[in-house]
């Protein structure tokens, strides 16, 4: 170690504080956070293959009623995504919350929209992998009945992936340690699995019931996959749905910015 | 207030009444104090004492944070300052699911953004990896380190631009003398050639002796802010060790004093 050779540094750069999203930031943290998924495969794999699995399983739990096979198959394919994300993104932060790597970037000039935003990159790229595999095996292998585009099927899982990761980052917030992350997996994403129409068509349902299955963003996504399921073209309530779960997913990744604070008690 | 001569440059860090509360407990009580520029100002006193959270509020990290508190010539925790501090905090905060290499390049990579700046990151890297001698351990996960090779890849991190201002909470800690020995000759030399000013907290006292300035803490109050030298002649001790002592005797035996009347 030779110290006085070592201060010498090179000039330190010009870095104006960026007032909305920084790309380079953004996409170094996108890439950090998927290094560290790289060093775990086992999880990479967990998250990808229990979606096919379970889609395998369905299949032939309904080997007699390939109808029903083909409503809730769909809804799995975007209700996978929703969860696997949300588990991993209420994890991957409380993590970076109790490592103390959160208090040190929030000290660095690193925008908070930058983080949140390299978080949804990064887990969104995955929910594409996990996606397209399940979305495939499903469509091609399983003979799920689509009558639709699977491409619309992909994106609508894209962007239950999306409310995943934006759900996942806020809860984080409330969350004191890994038990209550987990914790947080049944009381936000249950209730929304019960009323979302995978069980009872929701119109059947009593009408308070219904009446908060209107408020909650899995519905949609639901009622999405249905669509695309049903009808051949791009439906009006198909883009209404998709613009739904869109909007909840920016407004909840938005809520999850504002309680991400640089200074803590 | 004081007042600086022109020729004098502004302390790196001044503090007015500053006072933080933590939970229902005022750990920093109504402290006033300069760090001087340029210099390595040591921060010592008993656990607990609030060294971590003085460092904190200094950084911007710290909440319910009252008084005035001036870094570099703009309020703590400005934007501003960002790019401007080094801070290691006192539990190694890195990825341990990365490399050595891998964690320094994210943190580079907030630090310095950009494609241009991809040659200039790399050389900045290896450089920290260097001036913590964990070249060896280059690609190795951080959590497969040992816990002082860890705390080393944490201090690395805070070496990495070119800050004005480094606040290292116990960065030798658990280290072996030869690497403390080279650390703190690195952060002389970061001192003497980069016109930077460092604050260290510590708990080792022969570390107290190679710091330019001394602010020794107990109990969230500033019990002496002084030179070293100055501090063993003005107690009559040998060492810092015996003039901290001395100091935090006196300080507690004063306080049993103006407690008891209390009473
Ligand atoms: N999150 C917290 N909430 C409430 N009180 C806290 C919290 N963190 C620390 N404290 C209290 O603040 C006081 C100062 O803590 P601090 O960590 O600043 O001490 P320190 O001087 O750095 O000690 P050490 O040398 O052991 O690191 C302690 O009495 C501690 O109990
Ligand atoms: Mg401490």
């Amino acid at each position: 170690m030779t110290p006085t050779t070592n201060a010498h540094a090179p000039a330190p750069p010009a870095t104006p504080r960026p007032s909305a999203l920084n790309y380079s930031r953004t996409t170094a943290t996108a890439a950090r956070v998927l290094r560290q998924l790289g060093h775990d495969p086992r999880t990479i794999a967990l998250l990808v293959l229990i979606p096919c699995v379970m889609l395998f399983l369905l299949r032939y739990v309904f080997d007699g009623s390939p109808r029903v096979f083909d409503s809730i198959g769909a809804s799995l394919l975007g209700i996978f995504p929703l969860i696997t994300m949300f588990l991993v993104t209420s994890i991957a932060t409380l993590r970076e919350r109790t490592s103390g790597t959160l208090e040190r970037l929030l000290a660095m000039p690193l925008g908070k929209g930058d983080l949140i935003a390299g978080y949804a990159l990064a887990f969104g790229t995955l929910a594409i992998i996990q996606s397209t595999l399940a979305t495939g095996l499903a469509v091609w292998f399983l003979d799920l009945d689509v009558t639709g585009s699977p491409w619309l099927l992909l994106v609508v899982a894209l962007l239950d992936a999306l409310l995943g990761t934006a759900l996942g980052l806020f809860v984080s917030a409330f969350a004191a340690s890994e038990f209550q992350a987990v914790q947080f997996m049944p009381a936000v994403i249950f209730p929304q699995l019960l009323l979302c129409g995978l069980f009872t068509p929701r119109p059947d349902m009593h009408p308070a019931l219904e009446a908060l299955s209107n408020v909650l963003p899995m519905s949609y996504a639901v009622d999405g996959m249905n669509e695309v399921l049903l009808h051949t073209d791009m439906t009006a309530n198909f883009i209404r749905d998709a613009a739904i779960v869109a909007t909840c997913a920016l407004l909840v990744l938005t809520l999850g910015a504002a309680t991400l604070r640089r200074r803590t008690t | 207030m004081m007042n600086y001569s022109s020729k004098k440059p502004p302390p790196a860090i001044q503090a007015d009444n500053l006072t933080v509360t933590r939970g229902h407990r005022t750990v920093l009580r109504n402290l006033d104090f300069a760090v001087p520029h340029g210099q390595i100002t040591g921060l010592l006193g008993p656990s607990g004492c609030g060294k971590s959270t003085l460092m904190r509020a200094i950084v911007g990290t710290q909440a319910k944070v009252t008084g005035t508190l001036k870094v570099l010539g703009h309020p703590a925790g400005a934007p501003a300052l960002r790019s401007r501090i080094g801070y290691v905090t006192q539990a190694p905060s890195v990825y341990d699911d990365l490399t050595v290499r891998q964690n320094l390049a994210y943190f580079a990579a907030i630090l310095d953004p950009g494609r241009t700046a991809t040659e200039r990151r790399h050389e900045n890297v290896t450089r920290a990896i260097a001036d913590v001698d964990l070249t060896s351990h280059a690609d190795a996960l951080a959590g497969n380190l040992s816990g002082g090779q860890r705390s080393r890849v944490s201090l690395a991190v805070a070496l990495l631009g070119t800050p004005e201002l480094l606040v290292l909470d116990e960065p030798t800690v658990g280290l072996d003398p030869v690497l403390r020995r080279d650390l703190w000759d690195l952060f002389h030399a970061i001192a003497a050639q980069r016109r930077a000013t460092l604050l260290i907290s510590s708990h080792v006292m022969d570390e107290a002796e190679r710091c330019h300035r001394l602010l020794l803490m107990r109990e969230g109050e500033i019990l002496a802010d002084d030179t070293p030298e100055a501090l063993r002649t003005r107690t009559h001790a040998d060492t810092v060790e015996a003039a901290f002592l001395h100091l935090v005797d006196e300080a507690t035996a004063t306080d049993a004093h103006h407690k008891e009347p209390a009473r």
